[in-house]
């Protein structure tokens, strides 16, 4: 009774083809978006910013550019974590490098980095396809993986290995470091999160990402219409490389504070594979929620479990994760392969018709 | 121009100048080989005859592995707890088969791949809660299995062979033989093969695709069985093992993912390629190079043969 | 009529001693014939003739051992799909080879995609150039949607769409990318009178309106006798007639052909 679309006309093709036609729609971003930028910020306690909603837009961002490598383009890649590995080491270097450059500046710099490894390790695509260009991820993850503790000049020589995020301001505001307070943080990666989200929503919804469906759901006919099959999946290897990268910087400057290289290991890949797959395979929204489930289920897991009475060891509850995640993605592509996104959009439809059943 | 030396140069004159170490490498370039071909047996099985690429072959075997030896730690005897264990891996491809294969028959092979994902997460998790996390020693003398090296004399020094590798040669040239005969001669064995050619032509004759696929998980359990055995023997039974187990991924790349003397070969390739690799050039570069190159050398086969050493080339009719 | 009455326009497209083989399997062996502009060219033949091979040489997805085409004026050795589609060759398939992830509407505006350039920056944006182009580009194709009918599907996913409606939204794309040389692979296979008469009318319509040369592949007899302009006969991927329906209709070899005729 509420999202009934009657009475919205389009009458021209501009508002035919916008993101979110349905005028409650728009409404509903508008409210999300009032309440992630004002209303979090003023209200929620630091503890959910720290733990739930900072590795929730970080998660999310990396789990987009996968979506956008696997999701849209078709090509299947367990390099994710290489890549976000790449970003934070770039974006480590540069601001020891050049600390007077607002590290902000470089986060985004650093994500061009990964976007030349991606290429590169996109190159093999032109003859390679399906399960091997996947082995072939394989191999830049694990190449990466070695160069990230092997190569001792990215993290300034330092002798555990690992890198300690400096502390870096914006307007003379601490916002990586020690001192730097939630919120502030919270709110740089949101405001980066969603600007990149735009562009991506953009992307697909356009030219590109038309083709890039096409190369994934039939590249012989892609080609037949004119569609560069080698230039479009370069460029999907290269977008999503920079969300990725991006998203690492993100992860070590503005969460963990600090990074172990083992940090970016295969685990880091399949855990955004599989928010990708459950949010649903070819759905930016999907990406949220996917990565608020998959992140989210450990901490409810031990929160439920406390609340019962029941006292588990953290061990257990990463072991009943893994269990439950496996069998999550066995099930949810039983059920429905296009994961939590389709189920959202199967909602929505039933939403616009209740209370009559269709 | 230093730099040239020290890679075309330096590593042969290092591997003449010490032949036993050459040789000594090989063998474990051989060894490690050998191991990597059976996990690689363990995909062709299953790609064989169900098209499906079984990502969780390497966790199979730890899973096997630690099943034994859990068995065996509860005080059963060893051989009773082998029998339990083969028993485990019936019911591990019956349930595999019922619960994960049949829901998805009609899915695209990516669906399928995606879900042996979760299947090895599962697995994992599943292995860590029962078994524990912490490495564990494998039952090898209680099974027999030979202990202790030959040491012979060669080239001024010697080379050392364990026992316990020569035997794992030997049992995995069974297993082929075993495995071609079984494929050629019997019943199952036709059934199998009719079944990786075409479901809907096996299906047409009679064949029960849920039979032969829980067969054929059957079988690849087994073979991760005696994976898990043999590789637990020689160092130990543990979740890294896992990951080491995904080096047949460039195996089956270079054997090609239906052939078992593609899956011997590309394995002895690998194996023997890594540790030369390694032990001669990885000095140049830093150690632990072994972690990647096995990819490396597949990736660029594969960028100038896609269809790997012994694949079919696929001509796609449209 | 005789053929030169016909077929008066240049020549399109011509194949010279093209021969194909896969293997030890010769699909085509040494096959010459040209495509004039505007005319409705058939080409038939039984199964395994080579026809669809030959429509794969035409636009690229297989190289011919030997012989040569010439398009536009321009003689090649082989093809590249991506010449083909920006020389304006648009095909349709047997198998329907439509973006099942897309809708019908999105399918039909990937057909644009080559007129469609505003680069990366303006696409990132969305806002500005890259939406005016895709708000120019949705003229043309809803005048495609129009023509072809398909109003109501625009929105649906092709996947759900029944086999008839589904070639219909693939002759949209292929409409889309406003070629002067359509290859249509059996565009009436697995249809019934009604969606042929339509279908056949498609053809006649884009052939007469947008002055598209055509060349199909057909099985029908009627179809190709009342549509097309000339026609070409394959058999065991050799030419054995080449005429008006007419024409070809009474040369005994292709009775043959059609017959099972031992030769």
């Amino acid at each position: 009774m509420f999202y009934r679309e009657a009475g919205q006309f389009k009458t021209t093709y501009q508002a035919d083809q916008a993101v979110f036609p349905i005028l409650q729609d728009r409404i509903g971003l508008a409210l999300i978006l009032l309440v992630a930028f004002v209303g979090i910020p003023l209200t929620a306690s630091d503890f959910f910013i720290s733990v739930v909603m900072i590795p929730l837009l970080i998660l999310a961002l990396a789990s987009i550019g996968l979506n956008i490598l696997t999701g849209y383009t078709g090509l299947l890649s367990l390099g994710t974590g290489g890549f976000m590995g790449v970003g934070a080491f770039a974006c480590y270097k540069l601001t020891t490098l050049y600390p007077g450059v607002n590290v902000i500046i470089w986060i985004f710099v650093s994500g061009f980095f990964a976007t030349a490894l991606g290429i590169l390790f996109g190159l093999p695509s032109l003859r390679i396809k399906g399960f091997y260009l996947t082995v072939a991820t394989l191999a830049s993850q694990f190449f990466l993986d070695w160069s990230f503790i092997r190569i001792q000049w990215l993290t300034n020589y330092n002798t555990s290995g690992a890198i300690e995020v400096p502390t870096r301001t914006l307007f003379s505001y601490p916002v990586t470091g020690p001192n730097a307070t939630p919120q502030l943080r919270y709110l740089v990666i949101l405001a980066i999160v969603t600007l990149l989200t735009w562009f991506a929503s953009n992307l697909v919804h356009g030219r590109i990402g038309r083709m890039w469906m096409a190369v994934r759901d039939m590249d012989l006919a892609a080609e037949l219409i004119g569609i560069p099959l080698y230039r479009t999946k370069l460029l999907a290897f290269a977008i999503s490389s920079y969300y990725c990268g991006v998203a690492g910087a993100l992860m070590v400057f503005f969460w963990y504070g600090s990074a172990e290289p083992g940090v970016f290991n295969i685990d880091q890949s399949f855990t955004i594979l599989f928010m990708v797959i459950i949010g649903g395979l070819g759905s930016l929204t999907g990406s949220f929620f996917g990565a608020a489930l998959i992140y989210g289920l450990p901490i409810v897991m031990k929160i439920v479990l406390h609340a019962l009475g029941i006292n588990i060891l953290p061990a257990t509850v990463e072991h009943l994760t893994f269990m439950s995640v496996g069998a999550l993605i066995v099930l949810v592509l039983i059920i429905e392969p296009l994961g939590l996104a389709r189920l959202w959009q199967i909602t929505k439809q039933k939403l616009r018709v209740w209370p009559f059943p269709y | 121009m230093e730099i040239l030396y020290k890679i075309l140069i330096d590593p042969f004159l290092q591997m003449g100048s010490a032949p036993d170490l050459l040789v000594q490498t090989l063998w474990e370039g051989l060894v490690s080989g050998v191991l990597y071909s059976l996990i690689a047996l363990g995909f062709v099985l299953i790609f064989k005859a169900s098209g499906v690429f079984n990502f969780a072959q390497g966790i199979m075997v730890v899973f096997a592995a630690l099943t034994l030896v859990g068995l065996y730690e509860l005080g059963i005897p060893a051989f009773v707890a082998l029998g339990m264990t083969i028993v485990v891996m019936y019911g591990l491809a019956f349930l595999v088969e019922r619960l994960m294969l049949r829901p998805l028959v009609n899915q695209p092979d990516i669906i399928l791949f995606m879900a042996t994902f979760g299947l090895t997460y599962f697995l994992i998790g599943f292995g860590e809660l029962v078994f524990g996390g912490n490495p564990k020693k494998m039952i090898a003398s209680e099974l027999y299995l030979p202990s202790g090296a030959y040491d012979i004399k060669m080239f001024g020094g010697f080379v050392s062979l364990q026992k316990i590798d020569i035997a794992a040669a030997v049992i995995v040239s069974l297993m082929v033989i075993v495995l071609a005969v079984f494929f050629q001669k019997t019943r199952i064995g036709r059934a199998l093969r009719a079944v990786a050619d075409s479901h809907k032509a096996a299906l047409s004759v009679g064949i029960s695709l849920e039979q032969i696929w829980v067969v054929v998980w059957f079988a690849a359990g087994i073979v991760a069985l005696v994976t898990g055995i043999m590789w637990g023997a020689r160092s130990e039974v543990s979740f890294s093992l896992q990951i080491i187990a995904l080096k047949a991924l460039p195996v089956l790349i270079l054997g090609g993912f239906t052939s078992i003397p593609g899956a011997i070969i590309g394995g002895l390739i690998i194996g023997i390629g890594e540790k030369i690799g390694e032990f001669y050039w990885g000095p140049l570069l830093g150690s632990g190079i072994e972690s990647w190159l096995a990819y490396v050398i597949a990736l660029i086969f594969l960028l100038f043969r896609p269809q790997g050493l012994f694949g079919e080339k696929i001509i796609e009719r449209i | 009529m005789s053929s030169a009455e016909v077929a008066s326009g240049d020549v399109l497209l011509a194949v010279e001693n093209v021969s194909l083989a896969f293997g030890g399997v010769k699909a085509v062996s040494d096959v010459s014939f040209d495509i004039r502009k505007g005319e409705i060219r058939a080409i038939i033949g039984p199964n395994g003739a080579g026809k669809t091979s030959m429509l794969n040489i035409i636009n690229g997805f297989y190289h011919p051992q030997q012989g040569r085409i010439t398009f536009k004026g321009e003689t090649r050795s082989k093809m590249r799909p991506h010449d083909a589609a920006k020389g304006g060759i648009a095909r349709t398939f047997q198998n329907v080879a439509l973006f099942r992830g897309m809708t019908s509407l999105d399918n039909i505006v990937a057909g644009r995609t080559l007129r469609m350039n505003k680069n990366l920056f303006w696409q990132l944006l969305r806002f500005g150039p890259a939406m005016k182009e895709e708000v120019e580009h949705r003229h043309r194709v809803e005048e495609i949607i129009d023509f072809l009918k398909i109003q109501e599907i625009r929105r649906t996913p092709v996947g759900r769409l029944p086999y008839g409606l589904q070639k219909r939204v693939e002759l949209g794309r292929a409409l889309a990318m406003e070629p002067e040389l359509l290859l249509l692979d059996e565009p009436m296979a697995g249809m019934n009178l009604e969606e042929k008469e339509d279908m056949s009318r498609f053809v006649l319509d884009v052939n007469d309106h947008y002055g598209t040369t055509i060349v199909l592949i057909e099985h029908d007899m009627g179809v190709v006798m009342d549509l097309s302009d000339r026609v070409v006969v394959l058999d065991h991927g050799v030419k054995i007639a080449d005429g008006t329906p007419d024409e070809v209709k009474g040369n005994q070899s292709v009775i043959d052909a059609y017959l099972g005729v031992a030769h």
